[in-house]
């Protein structure tokens, strides 16, 4: 079987998350060798996933785990009382 | 982050419900940012997403009693999150919201992906972080809804398919046709831009000579 690019990019998201079959990895992993086209496209998607991945860049608001306890605190006082 | 306990969070659950209510705290504290930016998700904006989010994590506290362990307690969670979302959505506006809850995708198409043969070789280091975080959520909020949420549970709280599948109620094929379809997207709205990061080192990598 014969990939063309349009192909791979179809299972490109599949093929970084480790979900194509054996077969289908080996046609994949065989046109990248020889398409610089192809490879360039799985690592700048792949680059995507890491980069959106970083807990880094995405940041909770700051003061936004302590206002959310002190709601907290306020419904179980209120229960309470 | 995916470090969900069920034993802590069954026994945890049972000492609350026995009366030690401040365990709470520590019972919710590893869902706060999925419930976060699952709002923000839905919402577009940080304050209504924290308020919605302090409102979901007292209904998942009043509510605590019907969580039966079917699920993982994170996904019981982000329905919890998500039905709060979305019960905003139809009163602040007339949104479709039929789109988010659609179980059938339009076919994943043909896309063409951008072709920056160049891009790859960005050293990440040298981006400031601050600028590229601006340029990662404007690229995720750009994304129609459905594929948002998917991203933000898979990629940024790296949830798995299945638990992604059942916090926003649809198959797990679902799941996988709009995660492709977000990188696709992704990939081809962020390459552009981030290549305006590559200093001019054109050559180097013996691309594009």
């Amino acid at each position: 079987m014969r990939i063309d690019c349009k192909h791979v990019w179809e299972y490109i998201s599949a093929y970084i998350d480790g979900e194509v079959d054996a077969e289908l990895r080996a046609h994949i992993d065989k046109h990248l060798e020889t398409c610089e086209i192809c490879s360039a496209v799985l690592d700048s998607t792949r680059n995507v996933v890491v980069l959106v991945a970083d807990g880094r860049v995405f940041e909770l608001p700051a003061g936004f785990s302590q206002r959310l306890h002190e709601r907290i605190d306020q419904e179980l006082k209120a229960e309470t009382g | 982050m995916n470090l969900s306990n069920p034993e802590f969070e069954a026994e945890c659950i049972q000492r609350i419900l026995a009366g030690e209510k401040q365990l709470f705290h520590e019972l919710i504290r590893p869902c706060e940012r999925s419930i976060f930016f699952l709002l923000l998700s839905l919402l577009g904006n940080e304050t209504d997403a924290e308020d919605a989010a302090q409102e979901t994590v007292i209904k998942v506290y009043l509510n605590l009693r019907l969580f039966r362990g079917e699920s993982q307690f994170k996904t019981w969670v982000l329905s919890i999150a998500r039905n709060e979302g979305l019960g905003r959505l139809r009163k602040v506006n007339s949104r479709r919201e039929d789109s988010l809850d659609a179980e059938t995708d339009e076919t994943t198409g043909d896309y063409t992906p951008a072709i920056l043969t160049s891009w790859r070789e960005i050293p990440l280091e040298e981006l400031e972080r601050k600028e590229l975080g601006e340029i990662l959520r404007a690229a995720i909020d750009s994304l129609p809804a459905i594929y948002r949420n998917v991203v933000l549970l898979r990629d940024i709280e790296e949830m798995d398919v299945r638990e992604t599948a059942q916090a926003l109620r649809i198959t797990e094929g679902a799941v996988k046709v709009r995660l492709h379809r977000a990188r696709a997207l992704l990939q081809k709205s962020l390459a552009p831009k981030l290549k305006g990061f590559v200093p001019k080192r054109k050559g180097l990598f013996g691309w594009g000579l």
